[in-house]
């Protein structure tokens, strides 16, 4: 029952349309959250979208709906998949599958992988998921692992024990190892030193270089502003009245 | 052999108290239905109601009431016991059916219409005219594999019978070989798989396309089941490990035979030991017609 | 997790079961497609079970369809199919993992024997292929090969487990029913079993049916997840929209409640 929405100008990838979210906390006495309303961007390749705003204006959510880790309430989220154009917040579980799969990388800000499997396999299973055999899976993630100096003698160990910025360079090396034509990006740089951030900034201008559409949440300033095509300021909604 | 017809003067002579062959008549009958059913479904169970023998289980009770139901004043019977018709269940046996049937009976297996046997299947070969009786302890072939009755039968319905070859290949691993050595299972027909009763393995290929009636009786478990003359009986096995039958380096301490079944005798407590025919009947057989020719050759 | 295929390899619809007047489950339907792994998370007693049994070819449900995607003649009814049939396919195209390994193995031969029983089941009579074949699955589940011809009452219990995998991966089968696979582990052994797990679903194009009471099983193995609560579905979605963003008060409680290390 996949929704297709009337097709826009081809060359945009990205369009959410008046996208509405709250949670409603049933056992917290219902309380209602309320962290999107009436959220509508485009982005067409080449773009970067940077999201703007203080903590609780909603950003995080807003890339969770547009990967469909959250269930928008209204509006619509389309991505163009394989040329046709899918409805996120209607597609079924499958095509949100079939979407991530092969159109939309996410990098979320901490790592959540199953303990003691190997950092290598760790960046080599998006890859493995698509069906790349084992080898060049791996061949694969260690150019990425060396591109952000995740240093050669850990590669086989798992990493929940590594600092936090190598765990976030982990994430970033298994978010940008296989080609996906939309990234949506949450603070990947918060805990790397100014030279990771640098190589993390040249990932992302040759991804959006290469014809990508990101869209990103950067506390940093200067990588911000050094990324962004387009802005959204976002704002914490006031209670409904 | 004459199953249906009995004569009461026959019977009467033999003891005063009993009906012909120990059990009533109905009771005969409702075994031979039992039987008649097995016969036509080589290899097939069919459970029957088993009666109280004046004997405990374990000792045969399943093949007296089998021997007890197709018994006819005509019969000559012969029962054997591990292959001897000398030995305390063959004779208790033998005696019984002496007693309530009062028909002739024998240790020569040629000589024999019908016999009852536990463990052996005789090394003279037997005839169309002939019925073989077996004591089962357990019948059900799949027991090991699966506790549950309910379940047994269902894979005997489907024929589901992979899992048996599971102990085969275990014994391979373990041993090098196939180790079971009696009470061997086999597929008769085709489709059923049996328990061909704890009989060596060495017996397994005499059963195969027998020109004697097979049956089978299970005493405690109250299941009868058949192989009808010449009837395929074929033992389990792997393509890299086939079937094979057991084999001595000696030859029968008595009677010299070298293709019969042999067991072996302590002799004394020094270590010493021989070999000898199982079947007494047979290893007799075989010096009664050594010493014959020997004499011939003294009379020249 | 194959998009382009056009029918599901398991369709599930209407499915209830009662044990006279208790609910068993309720009103389940749901389609799995191939290479899919599907999760059923849900407390003691919410029906979990039961579920798994009706659908996998153990207990027929009161009311209800089950449809499997046979290799020859496409959806069939998995309970209007021969006993026959449906037997040959639980020990050919499906596969079960118990949660004891002792309820899948049979403990009295060894861990070759174990794994040889479904091939000799379907007819393999050569002892040494059967045998190269234990061998390459001891190897696929990294079994300690030298212990082959053991017992598996002398082995660990994620050993056993492995060895219960491997029993019932041999066949080539397409769908899997795991029933808290890796519940009675240790919880460093069951990280190690769950990484195994993902990697052969994925190697084999598996799909798979988890029951879990688990949801962090759920979350690393499963893409998509129902929640069940006396006897109903009351949730079903993505596993990680459902775990990060639960809809119905009962899957919130759930999510709520597992403790952060």
């Amino acid at each position: 029952m996949s929704f297709r929405s009337p097709d826009p100008t081809p060359e945009i990838i990205v369009w959410v349309e008046n996208l509405a979210k709250q949670f409603v906390l049933h056992n917290q006495g219902a309380a209602i959250l309320e962290v999107l309303r009436d959220v509508s961007l485009t982005l067409r390749s080449g773009d970067c979208l940077v999201l703007n705003g203080p903590s609780g204006a909603g950003k995080s959510s807003l890339l969770r709906c547009i990967y469909g880790n959250y269930k928008s309430d209204s509006g619509r989220i389309v991505v163009r998949h394989n040329g046709q154009p899918v409805d996120m917040v209607a597609a079924t579980p499958r095509e949100v599958l079939s979407v991530r799969r092969q159109t939309l990388g996410y990098v979320s800000q901490f790592l959540k992988v199953i303990p003691r499997v190997a950092t290598i396999d760790v960046v080599a299973e998006p890859l493995r998921r698509e069906g790349m055999e084992a080898g060049r899976a791996r061949d694969n993630a260690a150019t990425m692992l060396h591109r952000l100096n995740v240093p050669e003698r850990l590669w086989k160990l798992a990493p929940a024990t590594f600092s936090g910025g190598e765990q976030q360079r982990v994430n970033i090396a298994r978010g940008f190892v296989s080609d996906y034509p939309v990234m949506l990006l949450d603070e990947p740089t918060s805990a790397l030193d100014a030279t990771n951030r640098e190589e993390v900034i040249a990932l992302v201008q040759e991804k959006l270089a290469a014809g990508a559409a990101v869209i990103g949440i950067f506390h940093d300033e200067d990588v911000r502003d050094r990324l962004a095509t387009h802005l959204l300021n976002m704002a914490p909604l006031r209670e409904a009245a | 052999m004459d199953t249906i017809s009995q004569s009461p003067d026959n019977f009467h002579a033999a003891s005063g108290s009993y009906n012909f062959a120990y059990l009533d008549e109905q009771t005969k009958r409702m075994i031979r239905r039992a039987l008649l059913k097995a016969i036509t479904i080589p290899g097939y169970q069919v459970p029957f109601g088993g009666r109280e023998m004046p004997l405990s289980y374990g000792w045969g009770t399943g093949g007296i009431q089998v021997t007890a139901s197709v018994i006819g004043p005509e019969d000559i019977l012969k029962v054997i016991d591990q292959g001897a018709d000398d030995t305390t269940n063959a004779v208790s046996i033998r005696s019984f059916f002496a007693k309530t049937t009062g028909v002739e009976t024998t240790t020569e297996t040629a000589e024999a219409t019908l016999i009852q046997t536990r463990h052996r299947i005789p090394e003279t070969p037997l005839r169309e005219d002939q019925v073989i009786v077996y004591q089962v302890p357990i019948p059900e072939p799949l027991r090991w594999l699966e506790p549950r009755e309910t379940e047994t039968r269902k894979m005997h319905g489907l024929a589901e019978y992979g899992g048996m070859h599971v102990r085969l290949y275990e014994d391979i691993t373990r041993y090098g070989k196939i180790a079971t050595s009696y009470d061997y299972p086999v597929i008769v027909n085709g489709r059923y798989l049996m328990r061909p009763s704890p009989i060596p393995k060495f017996d397994n290929p005499k059963m195969d396309q027998n020109p004697a009636l097979q049956l089978f009786g299970a005493g405690r478990e109250k299941r009868i089941y058949a192989v009808p003359p010449y009837t395929s009986v074929k033992s389990l096995d792997f393509e890299d490990h086939p079937f094979e039958i057991q084999t001595w380096d000696q030859d029968c301490a008595i009677c010299g035979s070298t293709d019969s079944f042999l067991d072996e005798v302590i002799t004394d407590d020094a270590g010493g030991r021989m070999f000898v025919c199982s079947d007494t009947d047979y290893c007799g057989q075989r010096m009664a017609a050594h010493d014959a020719s020997d004499e011939t050759e003294t009379n020249q | 997790m194959n998009s382009g295929s056009t029918a599901p390899l398991l369709s599930v619809s209407g499915l209830s079961h009662y044990y006279g007047a208790i609910t068993g489950c309720c009103g389940v339907s749901f389609d799995l497609w191939p290479g899919e792994v599907i999760g059923v998370v849900g407390e003691s007693g919410s029906g979990k079970t039961t579920l798994l049994n009706c659908i996998s070819g153990r207990m027929a449900p009161t009311v209800g369809k089950v449809e499997f995607c046979t290799r020859t003649e496409g959806l069939a009814d998995i309970y209007r199919m021969s006993e026959a049939e449906r037997r040959m396919l639980m020990r050919t195209d499906w596969g079960f993992v118990h949660q004891n390994p002792r309820d899948g193995l049979r403990m009295g031969v060894s861990a070759g024997a174990n794994i040889g029983e479904r091939l000799m089941a379907v007819g393999a009579r050569h002892y040494g292929e059967i045998r190269d074949t234990a061998n390459d699955w001891l190897g696929k589940v990294e079994f300690n090969l030298d212990r082959m011809d053991h017992l598996p009452s002398t082995f660990s219990g994620g050993m056993q487990q492995r060895l219960q995998i491997a029993r019932n991966l041999v066949t080539g089968p397409r769908l899997v029913f795991m029933d808290e696979p890796t519940g009675g582990l240790d919880v460093s052994v069951q990280a190690r079993l769950l990484d195994l797990l993902r990697e052969l679903v994925t190697d084999l194009g598996l799909s798979a049916i988890v029951v879990t009471h688990d949801l962090a099983v759920a979350r690393l193995i499963t893409q998509r997840l129902m929640v069940m609560r006396q006897g109903e579905v009351v949730e079903t979605g993505l596993t990680d929209q459902v775990l990060d963003d639960p809809q119905h008060p009962y899957s919130q409680l759930l999510v709520s409640s597992i403790l952060q290390v």
